[in-house]
This record gives C-alpha cells, sequence and structure tokens, in this order.
C-alpha cells in the first residue's frame, strides 16, 4: 500500500516537472545535412542540446553540394553548406539562410628553421606563389617581407587540396580579391585550374604533403592546423598590419565584417580592421521559409537558439569562431520574420 | 532410400520425372536469368555512362578526348590529361613490374628448393589481397617520403641537369607524381603476373626441357630456348592482365600521383588518372552540370580502354584458357 502511494506521488510529480518544463514535453528528431567542415561541432552541440532542449540531431556530414541538393528536395529538415546560396537560388527554393559559426584558414609552410607564426606573407605573394611567379624561398620579395630570416634557396612547392571542398573555394576568394590575375586567370570555384603545384586529398593530405615535402607551402583549416601543429605564418591584412592566425584576429574579422547584407552572405575575405585575420568565412545553414512540419522547423530553431545562446564555448575548443552577439540576434529576428506556417510565425521568439 | 525407389513400380516413375523436370526446367531458367542478366548489367553500365556523358561529348566534340584543359570555372573540360596520366602509369607500371615478375617466376619454377616454392608463392598471391587503400597509405606515408627526400633530389640534381633526358627528371621534389603511382602501381599488379607467368611457366611439357638439358643446355639457356618461346604468348596475356588492373586502379593512385591537372614532360611531376579524377570531383559536382558529364564522360573512356585490354589478354591467352 505505500510502496503504491509512493509510485503514484512518483508519477504525479514526472508529470508535474514535465508540464513545468514545455521544452521536455516535446521531445524531437531533427535531420540536416551537408557540409564537413562545421561538422564536429554540431556534433558537440547536439550531444549537449539534447538533454537541455530534448532535441536530437541527425546530422550527415555529406559535403555542401549534396547538403543544397537535399535541402531542396525537402528530404532533410535543414540543409548546410560552406558556400552561401545565391538570393536568386534562395528565393526559388524559399529557404532562409543564416549563419552558425566561423572558421578560418592559415597558410602553412614547411622550410628548415623556420618556426611557427614568424614568416610574414601578403596575399599577392601568395597569389604569385600559387600562379608559379615566384618559385624560390629566396626570391627578393619574400626576402623584403622577411628580413630577420634567412631563406634558402629551395624550391617553392605549393600544395593545394585535390578534391573539390569549399576550403579551396575560400582560399581561391582570398587570392581573387587580392590578385586581379588570379581573378583573371583562375577564378573562384570549389575546384580550380591550378596553374602549378601538387594536389592532395582532404586537409590530411595537404598537411601530410607539407610535412613531406621540404620547401613546401599549403593551406587547411586552423583547426586541423592547431591539432597537428603545424608551421602556420603570418599574413598582411587590408589595414596593411601583419597579424598571426588568433582567437582574437578571428574574432576581430567577424566583428568587421558587413553583416547588414542580404541573408547573411558576410564576406569575410580580407576584411578591414586593424586586427583583423584575412581568411574567415561562416558557414550557413537554409532552412525552408515555408515548412511542411511548423513543429520540426520550430525544433531546428530551437536547437540553434540554444548553440548560439549556450554553444560558444564548445565552438571555441574545436577552434571556430562564434558568431557576434549583434548577428546571432539578427538571425533570431529573421526566424520571427521570415519562417511563416499557416500565416503564423514558426518562432514566436524565446 | 534408392532401394525403396528402386522397388517402386515402374508406373509411378512418369510423374516423378515430370516433377524433376520441372526443377530442371526452372534451374536451367534462374541460371540462364543470371548470365543474361550480367550482360544486360554490363550494356546499362556503358549505356548509362555514355548518355550521362553526353553532354560532355556534344559540348566539346570528339576534341574532349584530346583536349588537356579542365577547368571547372569556365566549365571547359577535356580528358587529355588523365588520359595521358592513366597510360603513361599503367606502362610505366608495366616496364617495372615485368622483370621482376618474371624473376619472381622463374625463381619459383627453375630455381627455388621445393620447399621454398609454398612460402613466397603464397606470399606473392597474399600481395594480390592486399586492398589497394593500404598500398595508397603505404605509398604516401612511407614512400612518398622516401622519395621526396632521398631518391627524387638525387635524380633531380644529376640526371636532371643532363641535355633532353634531364627533361624526364625535373620539378620540386614532391616525392608524389607519375613516377611514384607507377611504382605503387607496379607493387601492386605484381603478383597477377607473376602468378600468370608462374602457371604458364609449369604448364611447359617436362620432356622439352629435359631434352635441353640432355643436349648440355644451363637452365637460363632451356629458359630462354624453350620455355619462353612455348609461352610467349600467354606471358604477354598476364601482362594485358596486370595492365587492366593498372588502369583502373583509383585509391592507391589518389594518394600518391599529386593530382595535377598539366602534363609536363617529367616523370617526377604531379600529375593525374581518369579514375583519380572521377574519384575526387565527384563529391563537389552538381547533379545536371557540365563537370557531372563530363566526369561520366571520363568514366566510359576509362571503361573503352580497360575494355579493349582485356580484351586483348583474353584474345592472347585464349589457347591457354581453352586448355
Amino acid at each position: 500500500m505505500q510502496r503504491r502511494s509512493f509510485l503514484l506521488t512518483s508519477g504525479l510529480l514526472a508529470c508535474g516537472l514535465a508540464a513545468n518544463r514545455p521544452a521536455l514535453a516535446q521531445e524531437a528528431t531533427i535531420t540536416g545535412a551537408g557540409a564537413s567542415f562545421p561538422n564536429p561541432v554540431y556534433q558537440k552541440w547536439a550531444e549537449a542540446a539534447r538533454p537541455a532542449t530534448g532535441v536530437t540531431l541527425n546530422y550527415q556530414s555529406v559535403g555542401s553540394g549534396a547538403g543544397q541538393a537535399q535541402i531542396r528536395n525537402r528530404t532533410v529538415d535543414f540543409g548546410a553548406s560552406d558556400a552561401p546560396m545565391t538570393a536568386q537560388q534562395l528565393q526559388e527554393n524559399t529557404l532562409l539562410q543564416f549563419p552558425t559559426v566561423l572558421g578560418s584558414l592559415v597558410a602553412i609552410v614547411n622550410l628548415p628553421g623556420v618556426a611557427d607564426n614568424q614568416m610574414k606573407l601578403t596575399g599577392e605573394v601568395l597569389a604569385e606563389i600559387y600562379l608559379g611567379k615566384i618559385t624560390r624561398w629566396n626570391d627578393p620579395k619574400l626576402a623584403a617581407l622577411n628580413p630577420g630570416l634567412t631563406l634558402p634557396s629551395l624550391a617553392i612547392a605549393p600544395v593545394y587540396r585535390a578534391d573539390g571542398s569549399g576550403t579551396t573555394f575560400v582560399w581561391v576568394s582570398y587570392l581573387a580579391a587580392v590578385s586581379p590575375e588570379w581573378k583573371q586567370r583562375v577564378g573562384v570555384a570549389t575546384s580550380v585550374r591550378w596553374p602549378t603545384g601538387s594536389g592532395a586529398r582532404g586537409n590530411e593530405g595537404v598537411a601530410g604533403t607539407v610535412r613531406n615535402t621540404r620547401g613546401a607551402i599549403g593551406y587547411v583549416e586552423n583547426a586541423y592546423a592547431i591539432q597537428n601543429k603545424l608551421i602556420s605564418t603570418q599574413l598582411r591584412n587590408k589595414a596593411g598590419q601583419f597579424v598571426s592566425p588568433t582567437p582574437e584576429s578571428f574574432v576581430a574579422a567577424a566583428q568587421n565584417a558587413d553583416w547588414s547584407v542580404p541573408n547573411f552572405a558576410a564576406d569575410l575575405v580580407d576584411t578591414q580592421g586593424a586586427t583583423s585575420w584575412p581568411i574567415v568565412s561562416p558557414t550557413f545553414i537554409l532552412l525552408p521559409k515555408n515548412p511542411q512540419d511548423a513543429g520540426r522547423s520550430r525544433s531546428v530553431m530551437r536547437f540553434f537558439d540554444w548553440a548560439f545562446a549556450n554553444g560558444d564555448s564548445i565552438a571555441r575548443e574545436l577552434e571556430y569562431v562564434p558568431l557576434p552577439a549583434t548577428v546571432k540576434d539578427a538571425v533570431r529576428a529573421a526566424w520571427t520574420r521570415e519562417i511563416v506556417a499557416g500565416g503564423q510565425p514558426v518562432w514566436p521568439g524565446r | 532410400m534408392s532401394q525403396a525407389m528402386a522397388a517402386m513400380p515402374t508406373a509411378a516413375a512418369p510423374p516423378r520425372r515430370r516433377a524433376s523436370e520441372t526443377g530442371d526446367r526452372i534451374f536451367e531458367m534462374l541460371c540462364r536469368g543470371a548470365g543474361i542478366l550480367v550482360l544486360l548489367l554490363l550494356g546499362a553500365i556503358i549505356a548509362g555512362l555514355f548518355i550521362g556523358g553526353w553532354d560532355a561529348f556534344r559540348t566539346f566534340g570528339l576534341g574532349f578526348v584530346t583536349s588537356t584543359e579542365w577547368d571547372p570555372v569556365q566549365e571547359v573540360f577535356g580528358a587529355g590529361v588523365s588520359v595521358y596520366g592513366t597510360l603513361l602509369t599503367a606502362v610505366l607500371a608495366i616496364i617495372l613490374a615485368v622483370p621482376m615478375a618474371f624473376g619472381v617466376a622463374f625463381f619459383l619454377t627453375e630455381l627455388a628448393p621445393a620447399w621454398l616454392r609454398r612460402p613466397v608463392g603464397t606470399a606473392v598471391e597474399l600481395l594480390a589481397a592486399i586492398p589497394s587503400i593500404i598500398f595508397g597509405m603505404w605509398g604516401f606515408f612511407v614512400i612518398v617520403p622516401i622519395m621526396a627526400q632521398y631518391v627524387q633530389p638525387a635524380v633531380i640534381d644529376t640526371a636532371g641537369e643532363l641535355p633532353l633526358v634531364g627533361l624526364l627528371f625535373q620539378g620540386p621534389p614532391f616525392g608524389t607524381g607519375l613516377f611514384t603511382a607507377a611504382l605503387i602501381l607496379a607493387i601492386m599488379i605484381l603478383p597477377f603476373i607473376a602468378a600468370t607467368m608462374r602457371d604458364v611457366f609449369e604448364q611447359v611439357p617436362p620432356v622439352y626441357k629435359e631434352s635441353a638439358y640432355g643436349l648440355g643446355a644451363t637452365t637460363w639457356e632451356v629458359m630462354r630456348g624453350v620455355v619462353i618461346p612455348h609461352t610467349r604468348i600467354s606471358v604477354v596475356g598476364g601482362i594485358m592482365l596486370g595492365l587492366g588492373r593498372a588502369l583502373g586502379e583509383t585509391m592507391a593512385v589518389t594518394f600518391v600521383i599529386g593530382n595535377a591537372n598539366r602534363i609536363t614532360p617529367s616523370l617526377f611531376a604531379p600529375g593525374n588518372t581518369i579514375a583519380s579524377l572521377v574519384a575526387l570531383e565527384f563529391g563537389e559536382s552538381e547533379l545536371g552540370s557540365l563537370k557531372l558529364s563530363a566526369l561520366l564522360a571520363l568514366g566510359f573512356i576509362l571503361f573503352v580502354i580497360s575494355f579493349v585490354v582485356l580484351a586483348l589478354s583474353r584474345w592472347l591467352l585464349r589457347s591457354r584458357l581453352r586448355a
């Protein structure tokens, strides 16, 4: 008898608890697919958000192109892409685009006697290296930038991503932004016609090739360079200052970017600001503006709302750059404004 | 059971027999279906590749096969570089693998003591069982650094300075490149060629060899004068078999070839093969794009090349296959 009443009270208690916390009452599973670059942070967020929000995220890291295709066909609740979609594409597919985190690229080198963040490079010089116009490390242009270093008479071996990738897209965007010749001769895409150098598969392939080859230079995501203790370089930003790849310089770039552009497609390549790192890029989520299932759409926003509020430390641990607070607020406002089901906003605010 | 069957009246036999005939017929149909299905699949794959690649063939015409342009930004595509890389690495691999395979087969059939034949023969066959991704990783982490630090700098500084020949050995020592890819391919196809050679060498009637030995010939003379002339065509067939495998290899090549869409005279320069290019570019190609069509067209070209090589090897091996 006593036992039964205990069971009864605990059952009632559980009901009461659930009623007091409406978030937990809506256990939901959401699916997303796309970019592989933010995959680690999305997985960590999903793990941490499950107990707090009741939302279980099933994210498939299939690549930006596939993510765009899947959300166009509405086979997932949201798509993820490193490269922003154009305004026209977004309109045709009635999609809302918003950023989640930022990543940064660094140049890595393998030169005897050159330590981490010692070598100074400019975008113009990088473009000339990748165009095959600067071919030796003791080139006068490199020597002028690095008066403190003794540069060997070694051939420069540029390394690039051989597989089509968002990383390459951001890297060549930077080269095109600083070098008119690059823009005209090579252009910008997820894979391009490289005038010189050698290709490797994935970040790990580029890192491995640079490590193996004396005189090599390459580009990888900053997280990858840090975890593998690669030798990165300083770069000169638009303000003419040499900056090292540090969390501070990435945050400065994020804050100095112009986020008021349509669809949040901010260009964080070669941004203004004396302390900005020049190669930073956001990664995006694509969410239908006319959700077939308002509940699932709301769960997606609840997940990212939680991530914006509580996920910054996780992002920093994984070497990503959190969004500035003003951008997060603008994204939340866009949810309320743009995503509508049955004439009602799906996201009423928190 | 058989006694019981034998004891049964003959009148009961016909229906039973008919039942088994039905079974036979069903079995025959299933077998025929399986055979036809394979043919249909083959046809469907060729047709699928051709239809998928039709857009590229139509846009670039026959020049697609020879054009060395591969510019995803301008959407100009050509198969020239990867066809060149595919053929060059495969032929280089054959040049490197055949002498080695011949040595292995010669050793196993003529020179090795009986107790050593089986372990060495098994080891060679096991080499064929290693997945290509393992060869790729081993190549990237072991062979490429050795090439980059020791072999290529030394060769570039010596042979690279020579007139004319030097053109083959120039450029920065990446460690990756056409030559490294050919080296890995040579190791991968070695067991196929060696096993074929060993089998055909063993099929030479002992009486021929013994007659030659009786006339006072040395082991080498028997090999050159009796065994090789007797098996020449089958040996060439085995080499073609290896060539077929080298042409289509993807994973191992992707790791070590350097993946550059350029043709340079240097063997140490990075290049590309059809299979490797398709594997790398497929992931970021949008459905319905010209690039995807060009990749499928590349697949079709590779199919045709491999088909010709394999058909040639079948034709050369026909006497041995019949036996």
